[in-house]
């Protein structure tokens, strides 16, 4: 993307509050811009310095799948922006071990690192969130 | 933590109802909203998910909605109780987060 | 309490700006706080005061205008959206303001609820 917002510094606290932000993607990227478009939220939300968690579940474990190439179908290749998350310390990205398998996908096929959590796990994680934002 | 989580989907198109039943945390509530409402409707095979729930997880129905596609009241699952919009806000206000499952 | 709402799809296709509209004049009637309403996604077209509805329909531009005028909410539109969509200051609908999506991240902060709409 070409309008990343700047990294923050690490003493930045804009409200002087940190809350634990948790973004839920369970649609497929390119079919609708819900994809791209929430990645520029949690972007914002890290460079706000909240605590973020982004969930990959049902057809949104497909957004982080490696070798995407929208380029073909005329759409602008957001996928690297993935990989750029670590940079804006979003490192807690997770994905439901059941939505992956029944998809056929193993953790080899995604661009970034994630955390693999079976449903009992994510269950649990999503309880712990202040605000939830959904797509 | 409790939440409310919102479903906003038919169960008989999209997965959002399904996965929102079995990602809901116990003693947490479900408000069914717009084509979520459907889920709510007796005799069908989602009801009985429901039932199947209620012992962890309080289900409600937005009546406004509920009305809107000709669902009597009377055409609702047992245990799943019906509000309105100031009982959707009364829920939002009674649990710590909403989780919208769109 | 304080709500932030946040609204993602456009004033017809879905009831989504429906479902927020009834449920943010629900809480106000109940005497909350509406911290501000974000409208992001296609919920930015909600904020496009050419919309013509036919006058037998509910006109929900018009609506939330109406909101902010009646009890001060902030509605705010997502700029990096509204320009995607063509939606800039000249067609704004009374009562909207454009600005960035740390609006959105402040609401998350600052409202007791984030209440999500969206498809």
């Amino acid at each position: 993307m070409s309008d990343l917002p700047p990294i923050p510094p690490d003493d930045e606290d804009e409200f002087g509050v940190v809350k634990k932000f948790c973004y839920v993607n369970r649609k497929a990227p390119y079919g609708t811009v819900y994809a791209l478009e929430s990645l520029e939220m949690v972007l914002i939300a890290a460079a706000f310095d909240q605590d973020v968690s982004v969930v990959f579940m049902d057809d949104g474990v497909y957004q982080i799948k490696s070798e995407q190439a929208p380029e073909a179908a005329g759409m602008k290749n957001f996928s690297k922006t993935y990989r750029a998350l670590e940079g804006y310390d979003v490192e807690k990205l997770y994905v439901s071990k059941e939505s992956m398998e029944e998809r056929g996908l193993t953790t080899d096929d995604f661009l970034v690192d994630v955390e693999v959590l079976d449903h009992a796990a994510l269950s649990a994680l999503m309880a712990e969130q202040e605000v939830v934002i959904t797509s | 933590m409790s939440k409310l989580h919102t479903v906003n989907k038919s169960p008989f198109d999209k997965n959002s109802f399904d996965s929102c039943l079995t990602l809901a945390e116990d003693g947490s509530a479900v408000l069914l909203i717009e084509d979520g409402v459907y889920a709510a409707v007796a005799g069908g095979d989602v009801a009985a998910r429901i039932a199947d729930a209620s012992s962890r997880l309080k289900v409600y129905v937005l009546g406004p909605d509920l009305a809107a596609r000709g669902m009597a009241e009377d055409r609702i699952a047992d245990g799943v109780s019906v509000v309105d919009y100031g009982g959707f806000v009364d829920l939002a206000e009674a649990h710590d987060a909403v989780h919208s499952w769109l | 309490m304080k709500f932030g709402v946040l609204v993602n799809e456009g004033p017809f296709t879905h009831q989504c700006s429906d479902s927020a509209y009834q449920f943010t004049k629900a809480a106000l009637e109940k005497g909350h706080e509406i911290f501000r309403v974000f409208f992001y996604y296609d919920g930015v077209n909600n904020a496009n005061k050419l919309a013509e509805p036919p006058s037998d329909d509910r006109n929900l531009t018009a609506n939330w205008s109406a909101l902010a005028e009646e009890h001060g909410v902030d509605l705010v539109v997502c700029v990096a959206a509204a320009l995607r969509r063509g939606l800039n200051d000249d067609i704004l609908a009374p009562g909207f303001r454009i600005s960035g999506l740390g609006q959105l991240i402040e609401a998350g902060i600052q409202a007791d609820r984030l209440v999500t709409f969206g498809d």
